[in-house]
Formats: C-alpha cells, sequence, structure tokens
C-alpha cells in the first residue's frame, strides 16, 4: 500500500477501471450498478470514518445527514411550481436559470429547481441542521453524545416517515437525472450504466484526495491530538471544539452529497434511508474498516455494501451487519485489518478465568 | 379541554409510563453496577413477552410468566458472559457498539424463531373490553395490574437492595468496584447478577402489558431509546426517581397527541431526551455522576 | 419450525439456480418482496404463497414441460433495495417476469425500469399510480382502495352517519387510504371531523381515540394494515366510545379479529371473499378458488390466510395462464395478459385492457363485519 495519498487515489483509479473492463470482458456489466450504488454509501463511510477515527465522535444517527441530502434534492427537483408562474419570485428564479422544465409522471408539464441548484441547498441545509445541532452535542461525552446522535437520527426518521409533502412512507420518486458536466450526468437508465459508475468512483476519489490532504495537514494534525488525549491538546493550544464541529460538518456534508447523488442515481428515496439500522451500518463498517483508516473504510464500504446490495444475505441483512460488528468490537476493535486473533483469545481465556479483574485497556 | 378529558390522556400516559419506567430501572441497575448503557435492556422486555406467549399454550398463565422470567434471565446471563464478562475495562465508545450489536442479534433471532406477527397474553381479569369507571374515567384493569406490578418491582428492588446481603454487595460494588473487589467481592458475578435482574424485570413488565400492547419482534429498539431517556431524566440513580421520570415521559407523550399530529408522538420522547442532554445531563433528580460525564 | 424455513431460504436468496443437467431449462420468475422489515405483513404472506403454488404448478410438469424456477428477493420494504435487485433480476437472471414488490414506495421505484427492461411487473400494491399512467409491462393485481372506500362509504350513508373520525397509519397503505376518503367523503355527504395519522409501531391509541370522543363523531374508520388496528378497537371501547367502527381492507385476516376479542364485535370492514371462503354461497365463481387456497395454505403454513398472501397467488395464476395461452414470448405474453378475461382470483374477477391494469372492479370486495370473533357477510 503506497504512503503517498496520490499514489493511494491512483491506485484507487486504476483499481476502478480495472474493475469495469473485467466486468465488460467478463460478461457481467450488470454487476455495475451495485458497484455504483455502493460508491455512494461509501461517501458516507469515510466522512463518519473521519469523524469517528480522527475527532473520536460517535455518530449513530449519520443516516439523518444521507436523508436531508437525498429528501432535499428530491424534494427541490420534484417540486411543480407552474402554477406560481407568473409571480415574481418564481419568475425571478426562472430568468436566474435555476428552474428547469420537465414532464412529471403523467406527461404533464412541470418546472422545478434544477438539479444543481437543489444540490446547493440540500447540501447547505445539511450543513446548517449539522452547525445547530453540533454546537450542544459534541460538547457531550460517552453515552449522552452517542444517544444525542442517536436520537438526533430518530427525529429526522420520524419527521420524513410522518409527513405527507416528503411522501410520508412511500418516498420520493419521480427524480430526474443530474447533468453534473454536459456529458457527466447521475441517473438515467441501463444506457447510462458505465457512465454513472466512472462518475460515482470519481467522486469518491476526489473525495479521498481532499479529505487525505486534510488529514495530513496542520487541521488533521490537531484532530488526531484531539482523539489521543482531549484535554492535552486543549491546553497545547488546539480549539477543540471549533475542530470537533467542522469535523462533524464536514462528514455530514459528505453523507449528504452521497444521499443526494443516490437519489438521482435510482430516482427516489424512501424513509428507510434515515433509519437507525442504517446509521448502525454505516458505523459497522467504519468500525471493520478500522476507524481513522480511510482507505480501510473505503475498501470494507465498498465490499460489504456490494454484498448486501447483491442480496447475499437474504432475509439477514441486519443480522449480518451486527454479527460483523460484534465480531469486531469483541476481537479486533482497531479495525479487522489489524485482527490479530490468537492475541485476542488468549487475552479472553485470561479473563474468563477466576481472579480479580485487573485488565485495563489502554 | 374537559376534567374527563385531561384525566383520560393521564390515564394512557400512566400505560405508556410504567413500561418505559421498568425499562429504565433496568438501565440504571446495570449501569449503576457496571458503568454500561445496556441497548439490549429492550429486547428483554420483548424476550419476556414473547416467550410467555409461547409457554401460555401449554401452561396455566402464572407458570408461563414465571417460565418466561426465568428464561428471560437466563438469556441475560448469557449475553452478560458472551459480550461483556471477558472484556476487562472496555471503553465507553466500544460497548455501546457492542450492545447496541447484541440488540440487533436478538431482534433477528426472534424473528426467525416467532415470525413477524404480533402476539399478545390475554387479558388476566376481565377482556378487551371490560374497564372499571374511576373517576369519569374508564381505566382497564389491565392498566391496574402493570402499574400495580411497576410498583411491586419498585418496592422488592428496594427491599433487595438495602435490606439483602446480596444487595448490599451489588451497591458497594456500584460504588466502587476495586474496593469492592479488594474486599472479596467476587465483582463478576455480581455484573452477572445486574444482567440477570434488569433482564427479569423487563420480562415481567413485558409480560405484564402485552394484552394491552402487544408484544412483537421489533418493540424492543424503540423502548431502549425510552428507557433511556426515563434512565437519563432521573438523574442514571434509584429506581424511584426513574419510575418518575417513566410517568413524565409517558405523560407528556400522551398529551402531545393533544397538539401535535399523533405521527409524530415518538419524536417527543426523544426531544425530552436532548433537551435533558442539552440542558440538564444530571437529569430531574440530579446525581454528580452525570455532571462528572459531563464535564471531563 | 419456521427458523429453518426461513434460514433455508435466505441461502437460496441471492444465488443464481442451478439448471439441473438431464431436465429442460427453467423459466426464471423474480420476486421482489418484503420478506422482512416493516412491510413484512405483505411480503411474508406474499412470498410463502409463491413458494407453495411454485411447487404445485412443478409437481404438475411445469409450465410447457419446463419448471418454474423461483428467484425470491428480500427487499425489506427498502426502495433501493428493489431497484438494486430489480436490476439484478432483470439484466443478471433475465427473467421472463417479476411478482411484486409489496408495497407502493418500492413499486414506483422499480416500474421505470421494468419498463425498460421490457420484463413484466405484477406489482401487489394498492396504489392507483402503479396503473395510472399506464406503462405496458406493469400490471397490479391488488384492488382499488377507492373500491373498499367507496364500499365504507355507501354503508355509512345507509346507517345516516354524516360525521366520522379518520384514524390511519404513516404507512403507504395507510396514506393511500387517507387520500382515498378525503377525496370520497364529500360525494357521499360525509364530514371528516377529526382526522389522526399515527405511528405504525404504535401500542397505544387511547389519546388519539380520546380525541375522536371529543369530536363527537358518529363513527370511526381506521385505515392500516398493523396491529394497531386491534389496538383501536380496544382503546375505543374501553374508554367508552360505542360507535360504529369501520376498518379499511387492511383488517382481513383473522389474527385481528381474534385479538381485539370482544372488542371486535361488530366491526364492519370490504375484503376481498378469501377470508370468509366457507361462507360464500356454493354457486359464487371464487368459492372454489379461494376455498382451495385457504385450505392449502392454512394445512401448509398452520397460520390464518391473509388477502395480501391472495395477491401473490393471483399474480403468478394470472402470468401462467398468459404462458400457457401465448407460450414464451414476451411481448405475445404481454398481449395475452393484457387481454385476460374473467380470470377468476382471490381479490375477485379480473377484467384486463390496455387502458386498465388492474382488472379488478368495486365487486372485488364484499362487506364483512365481525360477530362471536369470526367473519361473516354483512347483508344488506
Amino acid at each position: 500500500m503506497p504512503r503517498s495519498r496520490y499514489a493511494r487515489v491512483a491506485l484507487l483509479v486504476a483499481a476502478v477501471v480495472a474493475v469495469q473492463l473485467a466486468t465488460e470482458w467478463g460478461g457481467k456489466p450488470f454487476f455495475l450498478t451495485q458497484l455504483t450504488m455502493s460508491a455512494y454509501y461509501t461517501l458516507v463511510a469515510v466522512g463518519l470514518s473521519l469523524l469517528m477515527g480522527f475527532a473520536g465522535q460517535i455518530s449513530l444517527g449519520h443516516a439523518a445527514f444521507f436523508a436531508i441530502g437525498g429528501y432535499g434534492s428530491a424534494l427541490l427537483t420534484t417540486l411543480d411550481l407552474s402554477p406560481a408562474r407568473g409571480s415574481a419570485a418564481v419568475s425571478l428564479l426562472a430568468r436566474t436559470g435555476l428552474l428547469a422544465a420537465r414532464t412529471d409522471l403523467s406527461g404533464a408539464e412541470a418546472l422545478s429547481v434544477a438539479p444543481w441548484p437543489a444540490f446547493a441547498c440540500a447540501i447547505a441545509l445539511a450543513a446548517a441542521v449539522a452547525w445547530i445541532v453540533g454546537v450542544p452535542v459534541l460538547k457531550l461525552k460517552g453515552h449522552y453524545l452517542a444517544m444525542a446522535t442517536l436520537g438526533f437520527g430518530t427525529i429526522v426518521h420520524s419527521v420524513v416517515l410522518g409527513t405527507q409533502r416528503l411522501g410520508a412512507a412511500d418516498g420520493l420518486g419521480g427524480v430526474p437525472a443530474f447533468r453534473l458536466l454536459p456529458g457527466l450526468a447521475v441517473g438515467g437508465g441501463r444506457a447510462a450504466r458505465v457512465e454513472n459508475y466512472y462518475v460515482a468512483w470519481g467522486l469518491v476519489a476526489l473525495a479521498m484526495l481532499v479529505l487525505g490532504n486534510l488529514v495530513e495537514s496542520r487541521v488533521g494534525r490537531a484532530l488526531r491530538a484531539i482523539h489521543g488525549a482531549e484535554d492535552a491538546a486543549g491546553s497545547m493550544g488546539v480549539d477543540v471544539g471549533r475542530y470537533k464541529l467542522r469535523t462533524f460538518v464536514l462528514s455530514a456534508v459528505l453523507a449528504a452529497a452521497g444521499g443526494a447523488f443516490l437519489t438521482h442515481l435510482t430516482g427516489g428515496i424512501g424513509p428507510g434511508e434515515a433509519s437507525v439500522m442504517k446509521s448502525v451500518r454505516y458505523v459497522a463498517i467504519v468500525a471493520v474498516g478500522g476507524m481513522g483508516s480511510l482507505w480501510g473504510t473505503l475498501a470494507t464500504s465498498a465490499t460489504l455494501e456490494f454484498v448486501s446490495l447483491r442480496g447475499w444475505f437474504g432475509t439477514l441483512d441486519d443480522a449480518a451487519f451486527a454479527v460483523v460488528l460484534l465480531f469486531v468490537m469483541l476481537f479486533s476493535p482497531d479495525g479487522l485489518l489489524r485482527l490479530d486473533l490468537p492475541a485476542a483469545l488468549r487475552a479472553a481465556r485470561g479473563r474468563l478465568s477466576p481472579g480479580p479483574d485487573a485488565e485495563t485497556e489502554p | 379541554m374537559s376534567v374527563a378529558l385531561a384525566l383520560q390522556y393521564l390515564v394512557a400516559g400512566l400505560t405508556y409510563g410504567t413500561i418505559y419506567a421498568v425499562v429504565g430501572v433496568g438501565f440504571n441497575i446495570i449501569y449503576n453496577a457496571t458503568g454500561i448503557i445496556n441497548f439490549a435492556q429492550g429486547e428483554f422486555v420483548m424476550v419476556g413477552g414473547m416467550t410467555a406467549v409461547t409457554l401460555h399454550a401449554f401452561l396455566p398463565l402464572p407458570a408461563a410468566i414465571a417460565g418466561a422470567v426465568l428464561v428471560t434471565m437466563a438469556l441475560g446471563a448469557l449475553v452478560e458472559v458472551t459480550f461483556i464478562r471477558w472484556l476487562g475495562r472496555p471503553s465507553v465508545l466500544r460497548m455501546i457498539v457492542i450492545t447496541i450489536g447484541v440488540s440487533i442479534l436478538i431482534r433477528e433471532v426472534a424473528l426467525h424463531v416467532w415470525g413477524e406477527q404480533v402476539r399478545a397474553l390475554p387479558y388476566f381479569t376481565g377482556d378487551e373490553v371490560t374497564a372499571l369507571e374511576l373517576g369519569g374515567v374508564r381505566v382497564s384493569p389491565q392498566v391496574l395490574w402493570s402499574l400495580g406490578t411497576c410498583l411491586a418491582i419498585v418496592a422488592a428492588l428496594w427491599f433487595f437492595f438495602r435490606r439483602t446481603t446480596l444487595g448490599r454487595e451489588m451497591r458497594a460494588c456500584a460504588a466502587n468496584r476495586d474496593a469492592a473487589a479488594l474486599c472479596g467481592l467476587s465483582t463478576r458475578n455480581l455484573v452477572t447478577l445486574s444482567f440477570v435482574l434488569s433482564a427479569g424485570i423487563g420480562a415481567l413488565a413485558g409480560c405484564v402489558v402485552s394484552p394491552i400492547t402487544y408484544t412483537s419482534y421489533s418493540i424492543g429498539a424503540g423502548l431502549a431509546l425510552k428507557g433511556f431517556t426515563v434512565a437519563v431524566l432521573g438523574g442514571l440513580g434509584g429506581s424511584g426517581a426513574a419510575v418518575a421520570a417513566g410517568f413524565v415521559v409517558g405523560i407528556l407523550e400522551s398529551a402531545s397527541v393533544a397538539v401535535l399530529p399523533a405521527a409524530y408522538k415518538d419524536a417527543v420522547a426523544v426531544a425530552v431526551l436532548l433537551a435533558i442532554l442539552f440542558l440538564r445531563p444530571s437529569g430531574l433528580f440530579g446525581s454528580r455522576e452525570a455532571e462528572r460525564l459531563r464535564a471531563s | 419450525m419456521r427458523a429453518t424455513r426461513f434460514l433455508a431460504l435466505a441461502a437460496a436468496l441471492g444465488a443464481a439456480p442451478a439448471a439441473s443437467p438431464a431436465a429442460p431449462e427453467p423459466v426464471k420468475i423474480g420476486a421482489l418482496l418484503a420478506v422482512t422489515g416493516p412491510a413484512s405483513f405483505l411480503g411474508a404472506p406474499e412470498a410463502r404463497t409463491l413458494e407453495m403454488v411454485v411447487q404445485d404448478l412443478n409437481a404438475k410438469g411445469g409450465i410447457g414441460g419446463r419448471p418454474v424456477a423461483l428467484l425470491v428477493k428480500d427487499t425489506g420494504g427498502n426502495p433501493e433495495k428493489a431497484v438494486s435487485f430489480a436490476r439484478q433480476l432483470i439484466d443478471e437472471e433475465q427473467v421472463f417476469a417479476i411478482i411484486g414488490p409489496a408495497t407502493t414506495g418500492e413499486t414506483m421505484a422499480v416500474k421505470a425500469i421494468a419498463e425498460e427492461g421490457k420484463t413484466l411487473l405484477l406489482s401487489c400494491a394498492a396504489a392507483e399510480v402503479i396503473v395510472n399512467p399506464v406503462a405496458p409491462h406493469v400490471f397490479k393485481v391488488a384492488p382499488k382502495d377507492s373500491a373498499a372506500a367507496e364500499m365504507i362509504f355507501a354503508r355509512m350513508e345507509k346507517m345516516g352517519v354524516r360525521r366520522i373520525g379518520l384514524l390511519s397509519s404513516n404507512t403507504g397503505f395507510g396514506k393511500a387510504g387517507k387520500e382515498q376518503v378525503e377525496k370520497l367523503a364529500p360525494a357521499h355527504g360525509i364530514e371528516l371531523a377529526a382526522s389522526e395519522v399515527y405511528d405504525k409501531t404504535a401500542t397505544d391509541l387511547t389519546a388519539e381515540v380520546t380525541k375522536l370522543k371529543a369530536a363527537k363523531v358518529q363513527a370511526i374508520l381506521n385505515w392500516s394494515i398493523e396491529p394497531a388496528q386491534a389496538i383501536v378497537i380496544k382503546n375505543a371501547r374501553q374508554i367508552g366510545l360505542e360507535v360504529p367502527i369501520f376498518q379499511s381492507h387492511g383488517f382481513a385476516n383473522v389474527q385481528y379479529a381474534r385479538a381485539a376479542g370482544a372488542a371486535a364485535e361488530g366491526v364492519m370492514f370490504p375484503a376481498s371473499r378469501i377470508v370468509v371462503a366457507e361462507a360464500l354461497p356454493p354457486g359464487h365463481p371464487q368459492r372454489p378458488v379461494v376455498t382451495a387456497y385457504k385450505k392449502a395454505y392454512e394445512e401448509r403454513f398452520k397460520e390464518d390466510v391473509s388477502t395480501f398472501g391472495g395477491h401473490a397467488w393471483d399474480a403468478f395464476h394470472l402470468l401462467v395462464r398468459a404462458m400457457e395461452t401465448a407460450g414464451l414470448d414476451r411481448e405475445k405474453v404481454r398481449a395475452a395478459l393484457e387481454s385476460t378475461r374473467g380470470f377468476v382470483g382471490t381479490a375477485g374477477t379480473f377484467n384486463f385492457s390496455a387502458q386498465d391494469h388492474n382488472g379488478l372492479g368495486p365487486d372485488a370486495f364484499e362487506m364483512l363485519v365481525v360477530r362471536g370473533g369470526k367473519f361473516a357477510v354483512l347483508g344488506p
């Protein structure tokens, strides 16, 4: 594994291309669908890995940000403003090119927000929510922090499930494709499969580049200091609160971006994306990949989400993630890649034998 | 709103409140003994109710309930021994994630054993429509059963912790684990006992409310979150505080239907949780423990 | 025991079927069902029914001598899983047709994919929007919510009820029903004095029914498919609200009547005739079909039959009939399906056409009432 982040990104790009060519030649181009979807889930996971690994803050409600990004984009791009076409506000928006005409499901003309501005709004909303929630939540510790994030996730889930405007239990559908640049779009049908695949993994590579820069900069060092020993870092002049908050917001933005893109890709979003199970799944992936190891998380996310989307776990999907999570947490809390099973078992045997429980964790 | 209507909401709130209270008490017992927040607490309630229904098919009701409580206690011990005991002093993060994983596992196993259908025990006295008229309000006898059971549990625990040797040993372990160990107490077994106790009371509560609320494989997670809210509101302290907190949360939830769309009822308990955590983490009844955790 | 059966089903999911070496190549039929998760009340009976009918068909030689290979994918009620599995079934497995999904949200997510892949989709979900606008390859076998609502309102009008309280759950089913009720009530001169939406996992609805009592409603209408249906009835009677209670067709599983016990007496609801199979008059066209299905399902799975499992039965048999008529050419089968007339299924008699991909009319429902813990036909 090369050390330099540029080399690693280059390796990722090479791997992405290799996989696509392999699926083409192996006659299985349909794998690309699941690979593309797992790319967007990976955006969420690496953001969470930054938060949990580097800033040491657990978040059991991260699926909420995914949902905010997804629902935000979906709502704005499926609005119909044509009844209000005459009003000043709407015509101003239309003139500045922020609106786009489209035909809805029944073939009628509708006027909605164009994908790019919708995306920007959704991301901005996620960032704002993260900021507002983050200020009080990040002052908490331990159980309280975990439960507060869980509570936040539950509230967002209740809201998207209970609100008629957001489709309630059916979610939102009919979301148009997102034209990022001329020739590069997220969404569209089977014909755009290869294009979508490259766009998705291209975005992941971009994210890894940005995060890699962050991690090796002064900010990254500050984060690692906070994770290692918060009080010590604070006394050295690191503005702990500010760094934690910014990391929280950044991870929320990444999750929201993943949500928005996936929504455009599949044409819709449902309330299940905001559920507690999804949040736990992201935490499981980060735990397995090694908290703070962005690349470990990427590999884990791509693999596990792909497998889950192919239905390999069948009716035991949630149970599979729980088992994986438990296994890692019990035997290898630093991530599966650093698994040392013999040592873990020896330690377990040691503690199970009668005697005072004097073992302490570093 | 008329008085009778308000009372009706109150009674509804007390009904929800008893079960949240018992889950909260279960959290407290384990937390005080081990410092762990056991997210699988809600699953004990579920397993208790489901097992009792299965046993009731061939045992009389009291025996079925007793059997269910014993089975769940065994489950509690199993969980502790398998997942908690040999971990030493793990980090808070790790423990939370582990108990969440355990709760999901128990839930999925329940799904595959019992299916997705709901079950319920029969009403202990009367049936689905009998109601006692108390001061203009109609109350099902089962509500009185659950209130009574809740209070009985609290009383029994009070007696256990204050008057029995074992109970005092557990309190010693909770106060200072190392000191207790140095005094010759078997802290390992006391920890297991705390799980067994929590599982038992959870199961009993699950049985007594199942005629009213029905049990199914997925009720655990929601109960855990609300139970935690109650435990925190009560300051992670004694049972009395947890019960009072349980009633507060239950009544707030019930009353919220009068002003908010009912679809958001579940969010009320969570909002209470967040409010407590942000504003007064030591809960309504105060506790140094909580303040220490926050400031450290 | 359920555990082993589920594990076996789980093991079989996701794996491509192995064609047995000497036998003719199987015909692949896919199913996208919410076997687990919040919509499992729908998907689980549907999956079990499909398992049963496929086995029976294969025992009789399959379709045109070829066995049917059923590929069930558990979507857990999640639209994104439905999308992923739909693509997998269509592009990779190249299934001949897909039965399901069980919910509207999932169906809408895969409607375009099925159409693009020119693969027949027979959805078991109820919303109008699935077949309106009509997509040539997408069909729906569940009856219209509006037909159920109309039947309820007709009865209410007869009883002189003018003010009702509506309770619905926050699922797709509840939401669709609420929309229909709100749309159709005025035409029958009925006012919605109160309307509350509750969470599907609600375990006590005393507060909600108390609100209805305060609004002095003359009848309660509850529209959901969860255990909450039984809870509503109990809570209403417990607080002394004695007005008539109507349920949606989601009540059509006798376990709910049983769960509500004495409180369920007199509750009225529209339902497919499958739940009163024995009470149908001997000459009724649906009687042989529903009694046979009910008996087979209850014997095999040891649980009460529900209308949802019936949707899967209808979808499968409609498909098989079209395939036996038109062979294994997709477009011919599509055309044959579209021109199906007079097919007697569990949900009613199906009459498809190019404009009507639902095929069921208001006669799909029968107004039933709970008497002595059992379902009975409510007379005029």
